[in-house]
């Protein structure tokens, strides 16, 4: 008799059960329970055991290579015979190796034909620019373009306090400005007309009003007229008679309009009541030789070299 | 009879902490010593107008709630506090001009700093772990808190401890250890609190009515004790003065740096490690209602966390002064920690097996399950991290930043939200949360803001070391640092955001808790302390 038992579905051989219910039968708890917690007795994952195994193997390993466990005297030094400290020393002399010639050429060639070399201003522009970026660009920026109105120089232009010349430049870059490190330092200090009492606020206005006439910025004719002679007695002898500054002093020039501390009446006012007295550390015994010579090619290419 | 001693010995603070203030040299001091002089002085007049009343007696079959209360309250507190200052010096970093001109000495970056991590660690984190060890060790040893009222001194007197901290850091005085910043007095004034605390932990785990100590217990107990030795060590110091804030350590040059990152380290695998896991081991199997995955795994993990974390430390200080010998092997017991870390992760997501589809409807769970997550995932990355090829790229930059706050804010955090959510209807009776939706919203504020921050700082991190790290071929630096600064500014903002809504669900967090505590409809209790058969 025909049957349909082919059409059938036959139902799975396997019973496929809920996972959790499968967890919970195969695995018994502990038989503990803390305010209802109970515990699996499930045995840790293998993979678990495995990775743990292998990094304590692993560390055993280093420590059999690399310095590890202390004794009394010293610690164990490893077969690869690492030290941290022999790494920095080679990495440093490869630099140097790498560099010699061009450090020992930098500082037998006179300033002034360095760049006449191709090759050796490269490298002194590089080099430099890598040291003002570490030393200098505190104040002066990364790109030299130091900060408006702060007191610190812009070194990009062609308006220099103590002289754009490549001697000039690493003079100051050595002893740096009025500071007590170096006997040589740069020196120079206005005088601070105004809480000074040298000149009274009056006096002062038309001083500030004839600083501005100078660089021809906006002011009063009658007050910068008025201030002309005050000008002459006290400021022209470092400033000059026209204000073009003196680089042997480090006076600014005031007849253009690069201002150190901003050329505002007010700022201006306050440079002549209270004196300005930027100062710049030295270098000579904190670079070498090779470095700062760098870092004054480098300046000295920035825009304003002499 | 007891009731006049007391007042006797407060009595006698306040006239000495008078005395010590009259005599202070810095201000710090100043300010410390009127602080321990008013709460001496609150704490006595207290005292003095329940004198000679009856004494309710305490019941032994009921547990002692009121202090975990206010440790839930203050840790909501200190966290928004904490996560707000956070934010704050995130502002600091990427707006510098933050720094205000007329807060310079207060609250410019550097006093700031300090105050977010003590305050996100010691007074969140730290409240959030003696509350809820409080609570755990008391149900699951089936015993009231030990030791009367000792428990209030505990609670109390960390808050005391977190507000000389705290006034130290804005006005100046730090001993200028990370994460141990607060200097002799405070010091030992959470030594105190700290062995009361001990105490009251010890006599209920003494005193439990079950024949076993549950897991979390053994984690709380460890972060306790360790806690405690790391403590003490790393600030050995000698006073100037009595008179006055400052002290001298006693340990100096490289063997100060490496107990200060023994102690560094330590914090992070106890603090936030040990005393965290205890959290997770009570509330995720009590909020998924499941048993734990693998009580062999726990044991294994236990001991094994415990033994290796302790020698970590000097992974902090790779390529220093350090002896190679101690950096191989702050390095390799961290590669061999990472197991054992993740024993916990697996025990916690393993613990969800068969209830998985609470995810979709409990965001409660969704929080603890995320928080083991990233403690899965920031377990991972600190023994990578330790590795001094990859420490030598790493060291030093934001990478770490966001590394501690994928930690922090991701586990922690998480787990610390998920354990308020499941505390505060218990313990004020009430029949659920206020809202699960502002749970939802908390959830994803904090798990997006998480991302963000993550990684924000892994981008600024791996940047700024490749431009550090970056020469010619001449070997000479291409990069000034203000570079480095000035390319990171858009991922400070990043990070910024993140961080200001990490926040923002905290706060939510904060009105869903008290609506909760106000307007939920009440349960009944039965808070009785019964023992499991």
């Amino acid at each position: 008799m025909a049957d349909n038992s082919e059409n059938k579905v036959e139902p799975p051989s396997r019973q496929y059960p809920d996972p959790a219910v499968k967890l919970k039968k195969e695995v018994g708890t502990t038989g503990h329970s803390w305010d209802g917690i109970e515990e699996y007795d499930n045995p840790m994952p293998r993979w678990w055991v495995w990775i743990f195994i292998i990094t304590i193997i692993w560390s055993v390993g280093y420590w059999v290579a690399y310095p590890a466990w202390p004794g009394i005297q010293s610690a164990t030094s490893g077969v690869l015979g690492y030290s941290s400290r022999a790494d920095v020393a080679n990495e440093l002399a490869e630099f140097e190796a790498r560099n010699e010639s061009f450090f020992v050429a930098l500082v037998d060639t006179d300033l002034e034909d360095i760049r006449a070399d191709d090759e050796l201003q490269r490298f002194a522009v590089n080099a430099g620019g890598s040291v003002f970026r570490a030393q200098c660009s505190q104040c002066h920026g990364t790109g030299g373009a130091g900060v408006q109105a702060s007191g610190f120089p812009n070194l990009l232009d062609d308006d220099w306090l103590w002289g754009g010349t490549m001697e000039d430049i690493h003079e100051t870059i050595r002893y740096g400005i009025r500071n007590e490190d170096y006997p040589e330092a740069r020196w120079s200090e206005m005088p601070a007309f105004g809480q000074d009492g040298l000149l009274d606020d009056e006096e002062i206005d038309q001083v500030v009003n004839y600083v501005l006439s100078l660089s021809g910025s906006d002011h009063d004719s009658a007050l910068a007229d008025a201030g002309a002679e005050n000008f002459e007695i006290n400021c022209a002898s470092c400033h000059g008679d026209g204000g073009e500054g003196d680089y042997f002093i480090g006076a600014p020039a005031l007849n253009n309009q690069v201002w150190l501390y901003g050329g505002s009446p007010e700022a201006i006012r306050h440079s002549i009541y209270y004196s300005r007295f930027g100062v710049m550390p030295g270098f000579a015994n904190r670079l070498r030789d090779a470095e700062i010579r760098a870092v004054a090619a480098y300046v000295h290419q920035l825009g304003g070299g002499q | 009879m007891w009731d006049y001693v007391k007042l006797a010995v407060l009595g006698l603070v306040v006239v000495v902490a008078a005395i010590a203030a009259n005599m202070a040299r810095d201000l710090p001091y100043l300010v410390h010593m009127l602080a321990i002089m008013l709460a001496a002085a609150i704490t006595f007049i207290w005292l003095i107008r329940r004198a000679g009343d009856p004494v309710p007696a305490a019941n032994p079959n009921e547990y002692m709630d009121g202090p975990v209360r206010y440790g839930v309250v203050a840790t909501a507190f200190w966290g928004v506090v904490g996560f707000l200052v956070g934010v704050v010096i995130a502002l600091q970093l990427a707006w510098p001009e933050l720094n205000f001109q007329w807060a310079q000495g207060y609250l410019n970056f550097g006093r700031l700093r300090p105050l977010h991590t003590s305050a996100v660690i010691f007074a969140f984190g730290g409240n959030a772990l003696i509350a809820t060890a409080f609570y755990v060790v008391q149900r699951t040893s089936a015993a009231r808190l030990w030791g009367g009222g000792l428990a209030w001194f505990v609670f109390w007197g960390y808050q005391l401890f977190i507000v000389m901290a705290a006034t130290g850091y804005v006005l100046g005085s730090t001993q200028g250890n990370e994460y141990a910043e607060p200097e002799w007095l405070t010091d030992l004034w959470l030594t105190i609190v700290w062995v009361a605390f001990l105490l009251v932990y010890m006599g209920t785990v003494i005193k439990r009515r079950e024949p076993h100590i549950y897991v979390a217990n053994w984690f709380y107990m460890a972060f306790i004790v360790t806690v405690a030795m790391l403590h003490l060590v790393n600030n050995l110091a000698i006073p100037v003065s009595v008179f006055g804030s400052k002290s001298i350590p006693v340990w100096s040059g490289v063997q100060s740096a490496m107990i200060q990152w023994w102690y560094g380290h330590n914090a992070v695998g106890f603090f936030l490690t040990a005393g965290f896991l205890g959290m997770m081991y009570y509330f995720i199997p009590k909020q998924a209602e499941r048993p734990v995955y693998s009580y062999k795994l726990s044991i294994m993990h236990f001991w094994a966390l415990i033994f290796l974390y302790i020698w970590a430390g000097p992974h902090h200080l790779h390529y220093t002064a350090l002896p190679d010998w101690a950096q191989t092997l702050g390095m390799t017991f961290s590669i061999m920690l990472w197991m054992p870390s993740w024993g916990g992760m697996i025990n916690g997501l393993m613990t969800l097996s068969g209830a998985w589809d609470k995810l979709r409807t409990d965001p409660i769970i969704r929080m603890m399950v995320v928080a083991v997550g990233f403690y899965g995932m920031a377990t991972f990355e600190g023994p990578m991290m330790s590795i001094k090829a990859v420490n030598s790229l790493s060291h030093y930059t934001d990478w770490t930043i966001g590394h501690v706050h994928s930690g922090a804010l991701g586990w922690n955090g998480m787990i610390t939200f998920g354990a308020l959510y499941y505390l505060v209807p218990k313990l004020w009776q009430r029949e659920g949360l206020y809202s699960l939706k502002l749970v939802s919203w908390h959830f994803w504020l904090a798990t997006i803001g998480i991302v963000l921050y993550a990684a924000s700082m892994w981008v600024t991190g791996i940047m700024e070391g490749l431009m550090w790290r970056e020469v010619d071929a001449q070997g000479f630096l291409v990069n000034s640092f203000a570079d480095t600064v000035a390319a990171k500014f858009p991922m400070y903002v990043v990070r910024s955001l993140g961080g200001l809504m990490f926040l923002l669900g905290a706060i939510i967090m904060c009105y869903n808790l008290w609506k909760t505590v106000t307007s939920s409809p009440e349960r009944k209790p039965a808070a009785a302390a019964v023992p499991a058969e």
